[in-house]
């Protein structure tokens, strides 16, 4: 039935019928004479503001930029959360050691740090990736920890009665129990190191997507701060494509 | 053959805050090698815990389980243990499930993953994942990863009491084959009578509250073993008398 909806042209045309009613009504509202140029710029604008970003090199370049910093920020957050959310699930005493600091840092959101991650690392690469790691660790490191709770307590029964031993228990029980719920960690985690990135971008830097919103803006271009929205939406949705793609794949037992 | 399990003057007690459960009190059984006992009797009665302090999974008690002439003190792979839920880990294929039971040194040992899957009869299976399994293949499933561990002693807590009473007719001859060929001595805790009888060389009558021992029937059934007829219902009917009033006894007929 699901099957049926997902692959009908019915389905296509459902789900591209809400934007292309949107572009309408901004095109109609244009036309209406409701928008003025320098607070909101017609659709077409915007696509001339896109061919000549991508004629000059800047649009290019400023989403290299920041994909470079996402990549380098989460994947840093992955392999840090990932190995203290494992460590934290088997070492109690580990946990406890942790536990303080961890928790209050938490609620501290990751674009708080600014201030002081231009003055520790400036405005360059390292600020950036310091903020979206720690938008991107959290996530991770309490979907990781909260997976690994939530295995069945049978299966390390089970563990006992055949001798598992511990390396074995941890590469055949612990990670691909958790693996489900990690893998929504890494999806939060992507998502937000996105956030992040616009974040720290607008704030302190010369280049990224974030930049061309806080540049936009200094330079009254809304045709410019749109465009960067849009390009930030569509690339954070195609990420979590990816993700829920490769969840697909590594989650093939259910 | 020898004495393989020998339990002694057990006690166990579960405590916590507001109460005290007397689970299973002066215990003293005797299993002989290559055995196949029953044991049955209601909800509550400590079948599990008793199972479970054989097997070392519940390791504080008073009394003695003495399994191949030494103490329990702990779970080990030769005492095999049957969970009522198949336990098979949902990620892993069959194969790869008896894999990980399997001790370092036969871990590559092919052949005898796919032997025991063919002692349950589900040689074509190891690939499968344990979803694309009805409830009594994945049973099965863990029968063949006990076996591929050779245990000296298989555990049955409730094994067929999730399944539908045609699977468990099969699985029953399927395990009393397993028991003849293999010559393991098994213990298979059960609430269902007909099972009891039919499967147990012995059946032990257990009452609650405390868990007790209440008598051990001996069980002739010939061979073959046959789940009809005269032999069957007056062996049955003594297990009945066990848990009803005379009055209550279900009427059955004998021709
Ligand atoms: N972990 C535990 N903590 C406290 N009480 C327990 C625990 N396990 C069992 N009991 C109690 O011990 C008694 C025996 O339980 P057990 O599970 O052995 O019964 P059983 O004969 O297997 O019953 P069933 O046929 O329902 O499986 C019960 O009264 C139960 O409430
Ligand atoms: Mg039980």
């Amino acid at each position: 039935m699901k099957n049926n909806i997902k692959q009908g042209l019915g389905h296509y045309v459902l789900y591209f019928l809400l934007p292309i009613i949107i572009l309408i009504a901004w095109e109609w509202a244009d036309i209406a004479g409701l928008l003025k140029s320098y607070t909101m710029p017609a659709p077409i604008a915007i696509v001339n503001t896109f061919i000549e970003y991508l004629q000059n090199g800047k649009l290019l370049t400023n989403i290299g930029v920041s994909l470079v910093r996402v990549v380098e920020g989460f994947l840093l957050a992955l392999a840090v959360g990932f190995a203290i959310g494992i460590g934290v699930s088997i070492f109690p005493k580990f946990d406890t050691f942790t536990d303080l600091v961890i928790q209050t840092l938490r609620p501290i959101p990751p674009i708080a740090w600014i201030p002081l991650a231009i003055l520790w690392f400036g405005i360059g690469q390292g600020s950036k990736v310091f903020i979206i790691f720690l938008g991107a660790f959290f996530p991770i490191f309490i979907n990781t920890t909260e997976g690994v709770k939530n295995i069945d307590g049978r299966f390390f029964e089970l563990a006992e009665v055949y001798e598992i031993p511990k390396q074995k228990l941890i590469t055949k029980i612990v990670i691909p129990g958790a693996l489900p719920q990690i893998m929504t960690g890494i999806r939060l985690g992507l998502g937000n190191a996105w956030v992040c990135v616009v974040a720290a971008e607008m704030i302190g830097a010369t280049s990224g997507v974030g930049f061309m919103l806080s540049d936009g803006r200094s330079l009254s271009r809304p045709d410019i701060v749109i465009l960067g929205m849009l390009i930030v939406g569509i690339f954070g949705k195609i990420m979590d494509d990816l993700l829920k793609a490769l969840n697909k794949r590594l989650i093939k037992w259910q | 053959m020898g004495i393989i399990l020998e339990i002694k003057g057990l006690k166990k007690t579960f405590e916590d805050k507001s109460n005290v459960v007397n689970a299973l009190e002066d215990i003293n059984l005797s299993i002989e090698e290559g055995s196949l006992v029953s044991v049955i009797g209601g909800s509550g009665c400590g079948k599990s815990t008793l199972l479970r302090i054989i097997g070392g999974l519940e390791t504080e008690y008073e009394g003695e389980i003495i399994v191949d002439g030494k103490a329990v003190t702990g779970p080990s792979r030769e005492k095999g243990f049957i969970f009522q839920d198949h336990r098979l880990l949902p990620w892993l294929t069959v194969k790869e499930n008896i894999r990980l039971s399997l001790p370092e040194e036969q871990k590559n040992n092919d052949s005898l993953i796919r032997e025991n899957l063919e002692i349950v009869e589900l040689g074509e299976f190891e690939n499968a994942y344990p979803s694309q399994l009805s409830g009594g293949m994945a049973q099965r499933v863990a029968i063949a990863r006990a076996l591929a561990n050779k245990p000296r002693i298989l555990l049955l807590d409730e094994p067929f009491g999730a399944l539908d009473a045609i699977t468990k007719i099969h699985l029953q001859d399927q395990l009393l084959r397993i028991w003849k060929e293999e010559k393991i001595t098994m213990i298979i805790v059960t609430h269902d009578i007909d099972e009891a009888v039919y499967l147990g060389s012995r059946v032990v009558v257990m009452t609650p509250r405390p868990g007790r021992i209440k008598r051990i029937e001996k069980i002739e059934l010939g061979t073959p073993r046959r789940r009809t007829g005269s032999l069957f219902t007056q062996e049955r009917d003594k297990i009945y008398k066990e848990f009803f009033k005379e009055t209550e006894l279900p009427f059955t007929y004998n021709i």
